[in-house]
């Protein structure tokens, strides 16, 4: 008997007999034919008691510098903010995190409900009336939104931003080439979005228009000038004579507190990473991504969404809708191929922005726009550091180094301190050589923004002066 | 006939937005620490939002209120039963949601420095290396999000594997008995989806096969055991049929479940897997995710897996080996998603590898077989009050044992008994149990497919074989029971068509 399985001797004699087989080995051997037998033991480390696996992944945990134990100022898509304990409790509920997909309504309630309330919660910050229930993460999702517009319109080109996160650009290029589609880029011009490079790049062919906001260097991105350019000045007046292009822009949901709703800008739909919103790092994952669109995409959108309805008695409920959308029903002409997505993910998101409510994400974002200010001015008057383009930024920014940000990371580790991202080792652009990419949240504080300006600070003037030196 | 509300029917829904007050509020912002400014000169008026989002304006104990109320409108696995077929329901260990939240996993950052994640990064090599153990396919990529997303992968890696020796091959397989994911995911790669035929004992129609399979066909991708819960005992013949035009052989590995140190697909000659993490190895399923499909694969596909892969490099001196990030890989079809994958997954399904170790997967597997055919069996034998059993209203729709699932046919019983599979799911719900997953497979009149796993006791098999045998006695008396059911659940049978028809997706606010 292995672990959590509960059938005793008796138990597998009785079971055998009541099977009409001699042995465990016997039933196998009826339908599994010898040739694909395995007939040695896997070759995996022997099982062990609970006690002993928690030491083994506590040992592997204690091996990783967490955001628990440096000074972290690492974002680029994911960001340490605050995880409220109400999350965690929630989330960790049975009643929430073992049941399947809904499929029962009657017995689903509970995540059916969450659902709605989730899309009620993204429609509101995005603007767009039409939110699905999630989809796996970020990247993927704008690569979702990208198939939606050829499903929409049946063009093949995509433009796209080069403000886009790196791991965007790559996951829509992998998707698009399935799609049979081309990704054109568009390149950044003091920061953000270059408005000429983008309306010129978007013809009568283009199927969607894509950017990031803020983008990927921490630029807010005037999304109503961008989606006003793509769509050629007015509804259905699109460039070169052609109809209008879908219009997607990929949105940090934290920055929506306070900036712009997409849907007030003009763009289709809206998608972006919802880790931010109640969700651990986890190194990467599983965190969600959220979709949201204008009404006349709602039967094209990808993966479950829950809809409102009454029982037979005139309860009201909640229910999986639109379904003929998806892949059970329609196979191989559905509008994506998502089973499972990140339910789990969507509560914890969806919980969180109850936690901080119409007021609190306003002075969330304001409290972010004034420290990310305050760090940015200080390090920008260090020697060796300055500003990457000056538009405005949320709470994370782009700063160039006059050193080599590989090196001058290390330095600041040795002092508990994480700067920031290297930009080019994640981007592998030329053009990212010495930038460094500073996030905040609303847990670092003033007294670490000075930590970091001192660390980082001295990092720079080493590194500067064993250049020199060299 | 029950009549009268229970407390949670009373209890009328109602969301989160339609509660609180305005000024009502559970966040307290951290005070403003640095110097006031405008902060309207950092952001213009024209990039700001005109209003706010409506979000809810509720207190802290409120909002635990609402959602520990509606979770109580929710049945989950901790709770009973849920033999949903192909959905492998078996328990999650609660150890593994504990390791998952220790923070040098869960508050690691995805970008930190490979160095300083080595605990990670080690841990995803590993589950690599058990992947590939269990799979007989030694190369494993992490990435991709979810089953489909695995899929969608491997169809990718097919393409590319065939565009690089210079082939454009359109054609994929697949068996009628298919997920519904695996077409849609053929689609969304760019590539046709060729249907192939089920023979009388529930396999690939070898004849249908070897008419379809040509110089044109990229991929055959199958279910095995299938989701009629049935081993292909043609799988080496199919494999040789597949490899012998040229196309790739792709496992769906859904029902992995069902062989686990058993029988391996890369011996069964397939060159590409996908696992489910949250079926076989038991990532809880959140209610529609978070899951996780890496994939394994043969040598010939192995140039175009998506990146990252966790590569480990042994120190020359015998000291500790190193692990990393492997980026550079010129075939590789590209990124799927951001960063390496749902690692909170990989926590949670490595602690499972571990606890149960080599034997102990198999003996998972085996005892989820044993259950099925259990279950199976007293279904059958299961003699019904008018003297007849439940097999002549369900029988078995292919073959004769099962793998860890089987299908019945609630054919005869819609035809006799007047009450349909959907019926009979319904009045599963007022006794207790979650149904199996109904109308699936396609192929199966009135389908009715059973999951047990191997977590369950015998005596909950008998209580739910139990439990379909009064179903279709009382029917056999009274059918007006079962169309009516269910009584006792929080909501009664719902509109889904208004719901469709006239799509209410989100709260109406003032």
């Amino acid at each position: 008997m292995s672990r959590y399985t509960a059938i005793t001797a008796a138990d597998l004699d009785a079971m055998l007999d009541a099977i009409g087989v001699d042995s465990v080995r016997e039933m196998f051997d009826r339908q599994i034919p010898p040739a694909v037998r395995l007939d040695r033991a896997l070759e995996l480390p022997d099982g062990q008691a609970e006690q002993d696996v928690y030491a083994h992944l506590s040992q592997l945990a204690a091996r990783n510098t967490s955001a628990e134990d440096e000074l972290s100022f690492l974002g680029a898509g994911m960001y340490d903010h605050y995880v409220p304990a109400i999350v965690d409790m929630l989330i960790e509920r049975s009643e929430f995190l073992t049941p399947y997909t809904p499929y029962q309504p009657e017995i689903s309630q509970g995540g059916l409900q969450v659902m709605f309330e989730y899309q009620t919660a993204i429609s509101e910050l995005t603007g767009l009336p039409a939110s699905n229930a999630s989809t796996y993460d970020g990247p993927s999702a704008v690569a979702a939104a990208a198939y939606m517009a050829k499903l929409h319109n049946g063009r093949t080109r995509i433009v796209a931003s080069a403000g886009l996160h790196p791991h965007t650009m790559q996951t829509l290029r992998t998707y698009a080439h399935g799609f049979g589609m081309d990704v054109v880029e568009v390149a950044l011009r003091d920061g953000v979005t270059d408005a000429a490079a983008w309306e010129e790049a978007i013809d009568a062919e283009t199927s969607a228009a894509i950017f990031a906001q803020p983008n990927f260097y921490g630029a807010v991105e005037d999304a109503a000038a961008l989606s006003a350019a793509a769509k050629g000045g007015g509804e259905g007046d699109g460039p070169v004579g052609g109809a209008n292009p879908v219009v997607i822009c990929q949105a940090d949901p934290i920055a929506l507190g306070i900036l712009a709703a997409p849907g007030e800008c003009g763009v289709d739909v809206a998608v972006g990473e919802g880790q931010p919103l109640g969700n651990r790092l986890d190194f990467g994952g599983p965190s969600f991504g959220f979709f949201a669109a204008r009404e006349e995409y709602l039967r094209r959108l990808p993966g479950r969404i829950a809809g409102e309805t009454v029982d037979v008695d005139g309860r009201r409920g909640f229910v999986l809708t639109l379904q003929t959308r998806e892949q059970h029903i329609r196979r191989e002409k559905a509008t994506s191929n998502i089973c499972t997505a990140q339910a789990l993910n969507a509560l914890a998101g969806v919980v969180y922005l109850s936690w901080l409510g119409r007021d609190g994400i306003v002075e969330l974002g304001e409290l972010l726009l004034a420290r990310t200010h305050y760090a940015r001015e200080k390090l920008a008057a260090i020697p060796g550091i300055e500003k990457l383009h000056s538009q405005p930024v949320v709470r994370e920014f782009a700063l160039r180094l006059d050193a080599d940000v590989a090196a001058v990371r290390r330095r600041c580790a040795a002092d508990g301190v994480n700067p920031g991202v290297d930009v080019q080792a994640l981007s592998g652009r030329e053009e990212d050589r010495g930038v460094l990419l500073v996030a905040l949240t609303e847990r670092r504080s003033r007294a670490d923004i000075e930590r970091l300006a001192d660390v980082l600070g001295a990092a720079v003037v080493a590194e500067r002066r064993e250049a020199v030196a060299a | 006939m029950i009549t009268t509300e229970t407390p949670l029917q009373r209890d009328r829904a109602r969301t989160i937005f339609e509660k609180g007050a305005r000024g009502r509020r559970a966040f307290v912002a951290p005070a403003l620490d640095v110097p006031a400014v405008d902060t309207t000169e950092l952001l213009p008026a024209r990039l700001r939002r005109g209003e706010r989002a409506r979000l809810p304006e509720v207190s802290e104990p409120e909002i635990v209120r609402h959602y520990v109320g509606i979770s109580k409108r929710n049945f989950d696995l901790d709770s009973g039963f849920y033999p949903l077929g192909s959905c492998t329901m078996k328990h999650n260990p609660r150890l593994h949601e504990r390791v998952a939240a220790l923070p040098g996993h869960a508050r690691l950052h995805p970008l930190q420095d490979a160095e300083r994640s080595q605990g990670a990064l080690e841990l995803m090599w590993n589950l690599q290396q058990a992947l590939a153990e269990v799979s007989g396919l030694p190369h494993v990529s992490l990435q991709p999000s979810a089953g489909s997303h695995g899929e969608l992968a491997g169809v990718l890696l097919t393409r590319a594997y065939h565009e690089d020796r210079g082939e454009t091959r359109k054609k994929v397989l697949t068996p009628d008995t298919a997920h519904g994911t695996n077409p849609a995911t053929v689609t969304m790669a760019g590539l046709e989806v060729v249907k192939l035929a089920t023979n009388a004992d529930g396999g690939i129609d070898l004849d249908d096969l070897r008419a379809k399979a040509g110089e044109d066909v990229a991929c055959l991708m199958l279910t095995n055991p299938n989701t009629l819960g049935l081993f292909d005992r043609n799988i080496a013949e199919i494999a040789q049929i597949v490899h012998g035009v040229g196309a790739t052989l792709y496992y769906d590995g859904a029902n992995l479940n069902a062989v686990m140190g058993l029988s391996r697909p890369g011996d069964m000659g397939f060159d590409i897997v996908h696992f489910n993490l949250h079926k076989s190895f038991t990532q809880p399923h959140g209610g529609g995710g978070p899951g996780s499909g890496p994939i394994a694969v043969s040598e010939r596909v192995a140039p175009y897996l998506p990146l990252p892969v966790v590569a480990r490099e042994d120190a020359a001196d015998g000291g500790e080996p190193t692990f990393s990030l492997e980026h550079d890989r010129p075939k590789s079809i590209g990124r799927l998603r951001g960063f390496h994958g749902n690692y909170g997954c990989f926590v949670r399904s490595y602690a499972y590898i571990r606890s149960l170790g080599g034997d102990g997967l198999k003996d998972a597997s085996e005892v989820a077989v044993l259950n099925a055919n259990y279950l199976l069996a007293r279904l059958r034998a299961h003699s019904l009050p008018n003297g007849r059993t439940v097999a002549d209203y369900l029988p078995l729709a292919y073959g004769e044992l099962c793998m860890h699932e089987f299908v019945l046919s609630g054919g005869p019983m819609k035809q006799e008994l007047k009450i349909k599979t959907l019926d009979l799911a319904k009045r599963l719900l007022d006794y207790g149990f979650h149904p199996p997953t109904v109308y699936f497979p396609l192929l199966v009149d009135e389908a009715l497919m059973v999951e047990p796993t191997e977590t369950e006791t015998r005596e909950t098999l008998d209580a739910f074989a139990d439990a379909i045998a009064a179903i279709l006695a009382e029917a056999a008396q009274n059918p007006e029971i079962a169309l009516s059911a269910p009584y006792s659940t929080p909501v009664r049978r719902l509109d889904e068509v208004a719901a469709a028809k006239r799509p209410v997706i989100r709260q109406a606010l003032d």
